[in-house]
């Protein structure tokens, strides 16, 4: 398979990130080299394998339900681009 | 003087230092070094001497532990409170972190003092440190050559004898090839075994935070003090306290070490076969028998690795938004505008606020950064999951297999870190292809999960070090130290320093 130029504004669309039209190109050329690498797994036969999520097969542990952490809103906000009156700022999202 | 950490916690419990008196020593020997090899992103003088001073007047009060007053770095992944925390980018170039990682709590409850933050390649993603956006590292044994990476500040600092120990992490070989590139020993653990809790996140099922250092004593001793379990993380295992020094001393009569012949063809630099011989004879004459055994499919591990991976990256660092913390571009208003106007349908247009997303993100990321997002948003968009992720994911079980048929056969494996020395700075370029076919070594002990140790075995032709690595099944860090240990009682690869 190769990426085309599409593919890629629309992958980098889905990853939140934006690529010019002047990188566009370099940008596919290099992820095509990177498919054609990984390319190789489709010859392997995995018939029958369990898909290995983890490198140890733990269970999730659960923990009691009560509140551990502390409220440190001004230490955490005090590395935030933008806050007001202990919220963020965000760009206008409704019109 | 500089010192070992064994060294250095000796002198301070005979009371013929001070850890202010040693923090002061190393933070000269940093800044004389800054400007050759660029192995720190910061340094705060302040903070660590308050730290020293801490850990001085514990001392006096009778509190001091083993390791009390001893200065290590730390890499600059690791949130630390009140330290810049980059790790190696631009995104993060003002974060200050408002909080201690679970390794960093454990060593400053340990009394270790941090003497900086070593540089890296941005999000960890690389195998030279030229992908920091602070600039490369250079090697201490040739400044023309990489230190690797990702965590090539921690072993160029300790290589060129700047901290007697540092953190590291380790996802596809991050500690263990810079270490085999700066000629100093690094241990990754067990999966599980080290918190990530505060270790910022590049692809949480392979990344492992591990100690660099001259000896394996002293990983033994840093990995003491690193390793525990932490609830913050939900893959911490929860496991009895271990001492990893125990079994330093124990003779290496009767260890079985395998030799997969796939790590030893066709790709593997003759200099750096023959350091590993070398090594070899070295461990059979000290009662190890040498075995061969095959690891038929270690070639999948770079495909496997490069979907996996890039595929939790892509997840991972989705939070760095521009909103919570991290950079935010001031560019998003023209693009908004410009892109909109440009759009032919409506589909293509984007809102303010994805407008701010995307230039913060593009202007935060380095592009390796972005190559390994944007490939792991593919391989995991609705159509691919199956043909790149979950294929990955069993080929992922199938190299597991093949390391657990190998261990049927030895105790240890012995394979090289990487195929070559350390290359020189800027020679792979731009090319992600080669520098991940340089990985082709260390990804299958990722993908297993499995520990990993890598220690000095002499140098290449051009002067650059050697590293063996030894991999061992799980929970065998005691047994991997003890072997690298034994080496290390043998031979003096790894007593020999760069001259600064």
């Amino acid at each position: 398979m190769s990426l085309t130029q599409a593919d890629v504004r629309r992958i980098a669309r889905l990853a939140r990130l934006q690529v010019n039209d002047t990188e566009v190109a370099e940008v596919e050329q290099k992820l095509n080299g990177i498919f054609g690498l990984i390319e190789q797994l489709k010859a392997i036969d995995t018939e029958g394998v369990e898909p290995m999520s983890h490198a140890r097969d733990v269970a999730l542990r659960l923990r009691e339900d009560v509140a551990t952490e502390t409220n440190r809103r001004a230490a955490f906000q005090a590395v935030a681009p933008a806050v007001e009156d202990g919220l963020y700022l965000v760009p206008k999202v409704i019109e | 003087m500089t010192y070992t950490l064994k060294q250095a916690a000796d002198l301070l419990a005979a009371g013929k230092t001070s850890a202010v008196e040693l923090a002061s020593d190393y933070l000269a020997r940093i800044e004389a070094a800054q400007g050759a090899l660029n192995a720190f992103i910061t340094v705060d003088r302040e903070l660590t001497l308050a730290m020293a001073r801490k850990a001085d007047a514990s001392r006096a009060a009778g509190n001091a532990g083993l390791l009390t007053g001893v200065p290590i770095a730390h890499k600059d992944i690791f949130c630390a409170e009140g330290w810049k925390t980059t790790c190696g980018s631009k995104m993060l170039e003002h974060f200050v972190s408002p909080y201690d990682a679970g390794v960093v709590e454990r060593c400053t409850a340990a009394g270790l003092v941090t003497l900086g933050r070593t540089n890296m390649d941005e999000f960890a993603m690389g195998s030279s440190n030229e992908n920091s956006a602070y600039g490369a590292v250079r090697n201490p044994w040739d400044r023309d050559a990489v230190p690797g990476g990702s965590s090539g500040g921690s072993a160029a600092a300790v290589a060129a004898r700047l901290a007697p120990a540092a953190t590291a992490t380790d996802t596809g070989g991050s500690i263990r090839q810079p270490a085999a590139f700066c000629g100093v020993t690094g241990l990754k653990p067990t999966y599980g075994v080290v918190s990530r809790y505060g270790m910022v996140a590049y692809a949480s099922s392979l990344d492992q935070g591990g100690p660099i250092a001259q000896t394996a004593e002293d990983c033994a001793l840093m990995l003491n003090v690193m390793a525990g379990h932490d609830v913050r993380d939900s893959t911490s295992l929860e496991m009895a306290k271990e001492d990893y020094s125990r079994d330093l001393n124990q003779p290496l009569k009767g260890l079985r070490i395998g030799m997969p012949r796939e790590y030893f063809g066709a790709g593997l630099a003759a200099d750096v076969a023959a350091a590993i011989e070398s090594a070899l004879a070295e461990y059979r004459k000290l009662g190890a028998e040498v075995v061969e055994i095959s690891l038929p499919r270690t070639e999948l591990a770079i495909p496997a690795y490069y979907v996996i991976a890039p595929a939790e990256a892509s997840s991972n660092l989705s939070r760095f938004d521009g909103v919570r913390y991290g950079h935010r571009s001031q560019n998003y208003e023209a693009y908004f505008e410009e892109h909109n106007k440009e759009a032919k349908e409506e589909k293509e247009k984007v809102t303010l606020l994805e407008a701010m997303y995307e230039t913060s993100r593009a202007e935060g990321f380095g592009w390796e950064v972005k190559r390994r997002i944007l490939t792991g948003a593919y391989v995991l968009s609705h159509g691919y999951y199956d043909a790149y992720y979950l294929k990955a994911q069993k080929v992922r079980r199938l190299l597991s297999e093949d390391f657990q048929a190998g261990f049927g056969q030895c105790d240890l494996i012995a394979a090289p870190a990487a195929p070559t020395v350390a290359w020189n700075l800027g020679e792979k370029g731009d090319d992600p292809i080669a520098m991940y076919l340089a990985d082709i070594y260390t990804l299958g002990v990722n993908l297993a999960g499995l520990p990993g140790i890598a220690h000095p075995v002499g140098f290449g032709a051009n002067g650059r070090p050697v590293g063996l690595q030894l991999i061992g099944n799980y929970f065998s860090e005691a047994r991997l130290l003890n072997a690298a240990h034994q080496f290390q009682q043998a031979t003096d690869w790894h007593t020999r320093a760069p001259a600064l």
